[in-house]
């Protein structure tokens, strides 16, 4: 019986980054996945004739450009483009924009308030100073600082170094920056509500906290550390969707000698004598394997594919107490014309941007407030847009696909489950905020899909949907994530890795905790790692 | 929720500013006859030359006849109030307390680490007016600052248009044009004058190191402002230029730019480019004596500590090809710093840089200085050592900027 070197479990886009790092090390690795296609929750489907959605991530920004280069995605077919800023439509029918222009962008600010237009400089510098500093984090396994391996102590002592760099106010800002709310982060930069929204609304995306919750501030530099070719903070368009990233992962892996193997549902990880042996598929099938990783999130991976008696009682403790909650759904839209905005002018580059109708940061703390009492918001925070105003794969010409991220949505309705009749008054509540900026907009609805934290769960295994695989908040970061001793994507079980989002550094399409995982794997099995680009400088 | 509200008109209407990224000045029109060149860049936010007919040829007007020089994109507060003296003197590092109503000095204003945060020039219109002028923008660090004191900070650039009239034949033209009583004004005098019903202030300073005078006005009496003065200079020299000559006017008066010389520090990403004033030269601003100012303990300490890590330096460099961006070396192999402006002076006959370099050198250390400049020529660096010396600024001094009375020429 044939035993693959690896096997990893679930084709999204860190298990694909993964097997494509080992594959190219000279591993024969196996990838199996439940759906009938890869791409977890970076997929592009058409589930309506002629429309290519983004099911579920949307933007690419966060996915690390070395990444892009060593598994030779451009030649796969991944394209990433930029796209215009952004705006916030206002309850009294106008619009704060974010312009590309630093000039244009400061003279859009201040029809709102000259103070904040000329604060945004001293903003813009004091979150570039952080993302400076966590971006080489991005790409090294944290340290433990329990350990007292040679390699942990070089690793602390460059988090020390990067500390002792600082000046005591940055320090000071620093540690604040990493724990505090974004609501009162940007109290100390702007005065103007719907200048805070339009910043608070990266501090809240993805996570079940809101933004007058501590550990907020974090969240919005995780969206901003990222980069497209270079220009960092930028985001952009996966040209065909976000499915093209995974699409052209699969195609470089199948191109190394990779193999796939789609409809193939995990049912549990083989284990003999504490060490992972191989997969069993839902239909009782063994595939055997010296190495199991596995991109499923934690809780997924130890609470149901792993037996309990596998795993240490602290471990099993600390993931069922792990923080992956849900807080997020997705309505994806098929249009049959250009939806019209009233308050933008026609020729606005926003049409080409992300939007928004959440115009202040108390709107999106009530809309939390329906969150925790078991509700979706009536009133929801959406980051939506319409790519494809600069992306012609996704749409016959002149008709358009629009993609709505939509918070908050709990993991269950007041205790329990959802029903189809919820996911209906949840996709209401993001239609009719819509339709009351745009008018006429439900006569352009040609089909929609729609997904509630149960829809995703179920069909891309995301527990509750959580987007970041786990919070992105202080205590789950760095060599806490997703569990304090196991920051380094081994797991208690010998041979059994972890390469999700559930792993340092966390969720977003970026890549990077599948590619230092294959790291690890590779350092246990004494490969070289020629073929994995170090991070890029940070200068 | 939502819409329905009467939506406010004013910020309606400025919606429309995304489709002119580059606004014009309220001179633009002339400015645009002018620009045979088409040859602009973006000053903060504004379409402004870099030259606009022959940079060579506009940089001689300022020296020999007179030169007419859009400064309207310069950032420009309103300070005004009782307090108005106390609040510039807590805020900026030189007294405010000397300085007299009519007239303007150069000065600077740190954060509370000492850091410089912009150097300016402050017009005192009154006992309690004040225009302070910047390259950058800092409403919120004055607003901050305001508080305790009975004083408005406005921000007034798109308000107030601005010209700078700068070379030997500029007083005569203004006389010519009528301003009675210009030839009282000395150096940093202001004075208000009539101009098309409204009124001109206009200051005899400038960014050239030469004879000149400054002029702001309501930005509706900008176009005339313009015809007034080249009708009256016409006989004289007048000519428009850019901010090409004007750079090396600047260069030559040893002048240093925010931004260009310096990092100003709520720029500064790197926290090792933050500068205190006597790392950039305007350690002469600070006044210990004066009572407290921002950033007054830090840069007391550094002083006290000798913490003082950079020196802004004039350098003459040996031949004649600029050093511009060279890397500073001491004793050919060590590096110490960097050019940060560099040019052949026409006026000084000498080839002359600012540097920024590391104490002591520059400082202590001041021979055995080196840059390595790489000229392009045809595709090829051509790599040259040339010895530096540390020398004074302005590296030109003329009598007619001082004058009195101005002469005619």
């Amino acid at each position: 019986m044939k035993a693959w070197d690896a096997i990893v479990i679930g084709g999204g886009h860190n298990g694909l980054v993964n097997a494509c790092y080992l594959q190219r090390a000279g591993l024969d690795v196996l990838v199996v996945e439940k759906n009938d296609w890869v791409g977890g929750a970076a997929t592009s489907r058409e589930l309506t004739p002629g429309f290519l959605y983004s099911n579920c991530s949307y933007v690419c920004s966060l996915f690390r450009p070395e990444i892009m280069r060593d598994l030779e995605l451009p030649r796969f077919g991944l394209q990433v483009i930029s796209y215009e800023g952004g705006a916030v439509f206002t309850r009294d029918g106008d619009y704060l924009a974010n312009y590309r222009d630093h000039d244009a962008h400061r003279r859009e600010f201040a029809r709102f308030s000259k103070r904040d237009a000329e604060a945004y400089d001293r903003y813009s510098r004091d979150v570039t100073r952080q993302c400076r500093f966590i971006q080489p984090l991005l790409m090294r396994t944290a340290p433990d600082p329990t350990s007292f391996r040679p390699r942990d102590l070089g690793e602390l002592l460059y988090l020390g170094k990067k500390f002792a760099g600082l000046s005591a106010e940055e320090t000071a800002l620093t540690l604040r920056f990493w724990t505090m709310s974004i609501s009162d982060f940007l109290d100390e930069y702007f005065e103007t509500d719907v200048i805070k929204a339009n910043f608070a609304l990266s501090g809240i995306i993805g996570t079940a906290l809101g933004p007058m919750s501590p550990g907020t501030a974090y969240v919005l530099l995780h969206h901003y550390m990222g980069e497209v070719d270079g220009s960092v903070g930028a985001w952009g368009y996966a040209r065909g969707g976000m499915g093209a990233v995974t699409k052209a992962l699969a195609a470089s892996f199948k191109a190394s000698g990779g193999t796939i193997r789609t409809g193939a549902e995990v049912d549990h990880v083989l284990i003999k004598n504490g060490k992972a042996k191989g997969v069993v598929l839902a239909g009782g099938e063994e595939i055997y394997g010296k190495l199991v990783i596995s991109n499923a999130d934690i809780k997924r991976t130890f609470l149901k594919l792993v037996e309990e008696k596998e795993l240490p009682d602290i471990f099993l403790r600390r993931v069922r107490n792990f923080k992956i909650r849900g807080s997020s759904g997705k309505v994806n839209i098929a249009l049959d014309s250009l939806p019209e905005f009233p308050a933008l002018p026609k020729d606005s580059p926003i049409y080409r941007a992300d939007m928004h109708f959440t115009d202040s940061i108390e709107r999106m703390e009530r809309a939390y407030d329906d969150w925790k009492a078991g509700r979706w918001s009536s009133d929801p925070f959406l980051d939506m847009m319409i790519p494809t105003t600069l992306d012609p794969t996704m749409a016959p010409p002149g008709k358009h696909f629009m993609s709505c991220f939509v918070q908050y949505a709990p993991p269950k309705i007041g205790g329990r489950d959802w029903t189809d009749a919820d996911r209906d008054g949840f996709a209401e509540s993001v239609i009719s905020q819509i339709a009351q900026y745009s008018p006429g907009f439900r006569d352009r609805i040609v089909h929609m899909e729609v997904r509630t934290p149960r829809e995703i769960e179920a069909e891309v295994g995301l527990t509750e949907g959580n987007i970041f695989q786990g919070e992105l908040t202080f205590d789950q970061l760095l060599f806490n994530r997703p569990v304090p001793g196991y920051a380094q994507y081994r797991s208690p079980v010998g041979g059994l890795y972890m390469c999700g989002s559930s792993t340092h550094p966390g969720g977003g399409v970026m890549g990077a905790p599948g590619r230092n995982a294959a790291a690890e794997i590779l350092r246990d099995l004494a490969k070289p790692t020629l073929h994995m680009s170090p991070a890029h400088d940070v200068i | 929720m939502i819409r329905h509200v009467e939506i406010n008109s004013a910020r309606s209407a400025a919606q429309s500013h995304f489709r002119t990224l580059r606004l014009g000045t309220p001179f633009q029109p002339r400015i645009d006859a002018l620009g045979l060149k088409q040859d602009w860049y973006s000053w903060a936010g504004y379409r402004a030359p870099h030259s606009l007919w022959d940079e060579e040829l506009e940089y001689f007007a300022i020296r020999s006849q007179a030169a007419l020089f859009d400064i309207s994109p310069m950032t420009k507060y309103r300070i005004e109030g009782p307090d108005a003296e106390a609040y510039l003197d807590r805020v900026t590092l030189r007294d405010v307390t000397k300085l007299k109503p009519g007239r303007v000095h150069y000065t600077a204003w740190c954060d509370d680490e000492g850091f410089v945060l912009d150097d300016g020039t402050l017009f005192r219109l009154s006992p309690t007016r004040f225009r302070l002028c910047s390259q950058e923008r800092h409403l919120p660090w004055l607003l901050d600052s305001a508080i305790g004191y009975e004083v408005s900070v406005e921000e007034e650039t798109e308000a107030v248009a601005g010209l700078a009239l700068q070379g030997p034949t500029s007083f005569a033209i203004l006389r010519d044009a009528g301003f009675v009583g210009v030839e009282r004004l000395k150096v940093f005098d202001l004075a208000e004058f009539e101009h098309d019903g409204a009124t001109v202030t206009i200051s005899r300073t400038g960014f050239t190191g030469d004879l000149g005078y400054e002029l702001f006005v309501p930005a509706d009496k900008a176009l005339s402002l313009w015809d007034r003065l080249m009708a009256a200079g016409e006989l004289r020299g007048i000519r428009a230029i850019g901010y090409t000559a004007l750079n090396r006017a600047r260069l030559e008066a040893g002048l240093i730019v925010a931004n260009a010389d310096f990092t100003t520090s709520e720029h500064a990403i790197r926290t090792d480019r933050l500068r205190m004033p006597d790392e950039i030269g305007l350690g002469f601003m600070i006044d210990p004596d004066k009572g407290h100012f921002n950033g007054r303990r830090a840069i007391l300490e550094a002083r006290a500590r000798k913490k003082l890590r950079h020196v802004l330096v004039g350098l003459e460099i040996e031949g004649n090809i600029p050093a511009e961006h060279a890397i500073v070396y001491y004793r050919k192999s060590q590096e110490v710093g960097l050019v940060s402006a560099a040019m052949w002076s026409p006026m000084a006959k000498r080839n002359i840089a600012l540097a920024s370099l590391k104490r002591p050198y520059g400082d202590t250390i001041v021979d055995d200085l080196w840059v390595e400049i790489y000229a392009m020529r045809e595709l090829q660096y051509q790599k040259l050592m040339k010895r530096a010396k540390v020398v004074p600024r302005p590296f030109i001094k003329l009598d007619r900027r001082t004058a009195n009375p101005p002469a005619d020429f």
